[in-house]
């Protein structure tokens, strides 16, 4: 092969030599998800996934893929398949089914009122 | 760094048949979520053809990051000083992990990394055409890293406004790291272009051989079809090609000219009237020819990459887990 890349050269014959490649399902290794805390106080946050061999090399590939530039106190890697989820499309499941008011700051928005009408009767009895 | 999604003539004629065997139901709770702006996640319901679009698209992206680190690679040894050699190794090493963390979003939709791998090799998933001309001089990679660059990063932020949610994120993450590439490229440029009478002259022959393929980045005119508006609909296409041609024009020829450089086309111009640019045909039918496989560098590109997968295959094989197996990366 007639390249311009010295390396190209360099490589040649046994470059030209290989016609097919063929790679076979985890060729590649499994997938690990990875987690970022950019922030000393902040939370861990999802930033996407990788291909490793084991949990030590997801650390170090991590490292490289995912916090070369941007600020980051402290990486966790886990094996996808370890992961138990909840589908995006069910998120249903976390609307409240009935009122659910009694739980929610939004539910205590009167008690100044009350507090208001009935005012008089908190006066000192004299 | 990618150029357009390019809607082929025969896409149009095979598809729209699994279109129309889509649950109206479904299809019409998917198209509203898109119209108020939410996110799809890899777990929703899509159809079909969102589905096999998106894999195509994300995946031409993540082969177009993987081989147009090629050209640019090529110079890592022959940088004319250490820092510019720094800057260039970080630059590669930028491109070769956006292709990672797209094959990652490409895998949620269902597609395994090998297989997207496999089809890179065998020619029959393609990747940006503008990869497939060689990077002569080193004023060549000054022009990749700024303009083809450029043009991505236009590509980019327009699709970073899609309705693919790990496509999305990762696009965002990209955009955020190209811009030191397009700051390293206007500098590398500069440099050649307020030096000797010598590096001015590489550096216009650079511009010279290069300007047809920019031209042909972002892609031929989009046929206007049924289905190029339902890629549009759905969030997938947001931008047809000669609209972000026109934008690349409009940010960039002015700081061409500038630089006292000159554009190989006298024919450029902007129309007073309408704001568009107008230029010379860029030969369309080169384009056909240089994306069907037969461009200066496609073979070298391809027996590179081969070359890399199997003599890396040892390593993989060595540290590969017994008993492991497949699971969808998550997002």
């Amino acid at each position: 092969m007639n390249s311009l890349d010295p390396r190209i050269q360099r490589a040649e014959p046994r470059l030209s030599r290989i016609t097919e490649v063929q790679l076979p399902p985890l060729d590649h290794w499994p997938t690990y998800e990875v987690f970022v805390q950019r922030t000393r106080g902040g939370h861990a946050q999802h930033v996407g996934s990788l291909h490793a061999p084991d949990p030590d090399l997801a650390l170090i590939l991590a490292k490289e893929q995912y916090a070369r530039r941007s600020q980051c106190v402290s990486l966790w890697v886990v094996p996808t398949e370890a992961i138990l989820w909840t589908s995006a499309e069910d998120e249903d499941l976390f609307h409240p089914a009935t009122d659910k008011s009694y739980r929610e700051p939004q539910g205590y928005l009167h008690t100044r009122e009350r507090l208001e009408k009935y005012r008089d009767r908190l006066k000192p009895l004299s | 760094m990618y150029g357009n999604l390019v809607v082929r003539p025969d896409d149009i004629e095979n598809w729209g048949k699994k279109v129309h065997e889509e649950d109206p139901e479904k299809l019409a709770e998917f198209e509203a979520r898109i119209d108020r702006g939410e996110k799809i996640e890899p777990h929703d319901w899509m159809p079909f053809e969102y589905r096999r679009q998106l894999i195509r698209l994300i995946e031409q992206h993540a082969h177009s990051e993987i081989i147009g680190a090629l050209p640019e690679g090529t110079w890592i040894t022959r940088a004319p000083n250490f820092r510019r050699k720094l800057a260039l190794m970080a630059k590669v090493q930028d491109e070769v992990g956006h292709a990672q963390l797209l094959y990652s979003a490409a895998e949620t939709l269902g597609k395994s990394r090998e297989a997207m791998i496999n089809d890179l090799l065998s020619g029959k998933s393609k990747y940006s055409n503008i990869f497939n001309y060689p990077a002569k001089t080193w004023a060549d990679t000054a022009i990749i890293a700024w303009l083809v660059d450029a043009g991505a990063i236009i590509n980019q932020t327009t699709n970073s406004k899609g309705s693919y949610g790990p496509y999305v994120r990762a696009l965002e993450r990209i955009c955020w790291e190209e811009s030191f590439h397009l700051k390293y490229g206007y500098d590398s440029v500069v440099h050649l272009a307020t030096g000797t009478p010598r590096q001015r002259a590489t550096l216009q022959d650079a511009l010279n051989r290069w300007w047809r393929p920019l031209m042909h980045f972002f892609g031929p005119p989009d046929q206007q079809s049924i289905h190029t508006e339902k890629l549009v609909r759905w969030k997938v296409k947001l931008a047809t090609n000669d609209e972000m041609r026109q934008q690349f024009l409009d940010m960039y020829v002015p700081k061409i000219w500038e630089l006292g450089l000159t554009i190989p086309d006298p024919f450029l111009h902007k129309d007073p009237d309408t704001g568009k640019w107008i230029y010379t045909d860029p030969d369309w039918e080169e384009f056909w020819r240089v994306i069907n496989g037969n461009g200066p560098c496609n073979k070298e590109r391809l027996a590179v990459r081969r070359f890399a997968e199997e003599n890396g295959r040892w390593v993989r094989d060595a540290l590969r887990p017994k008993n492991a197996h497949y699971v969808t990366p998550l997002a």
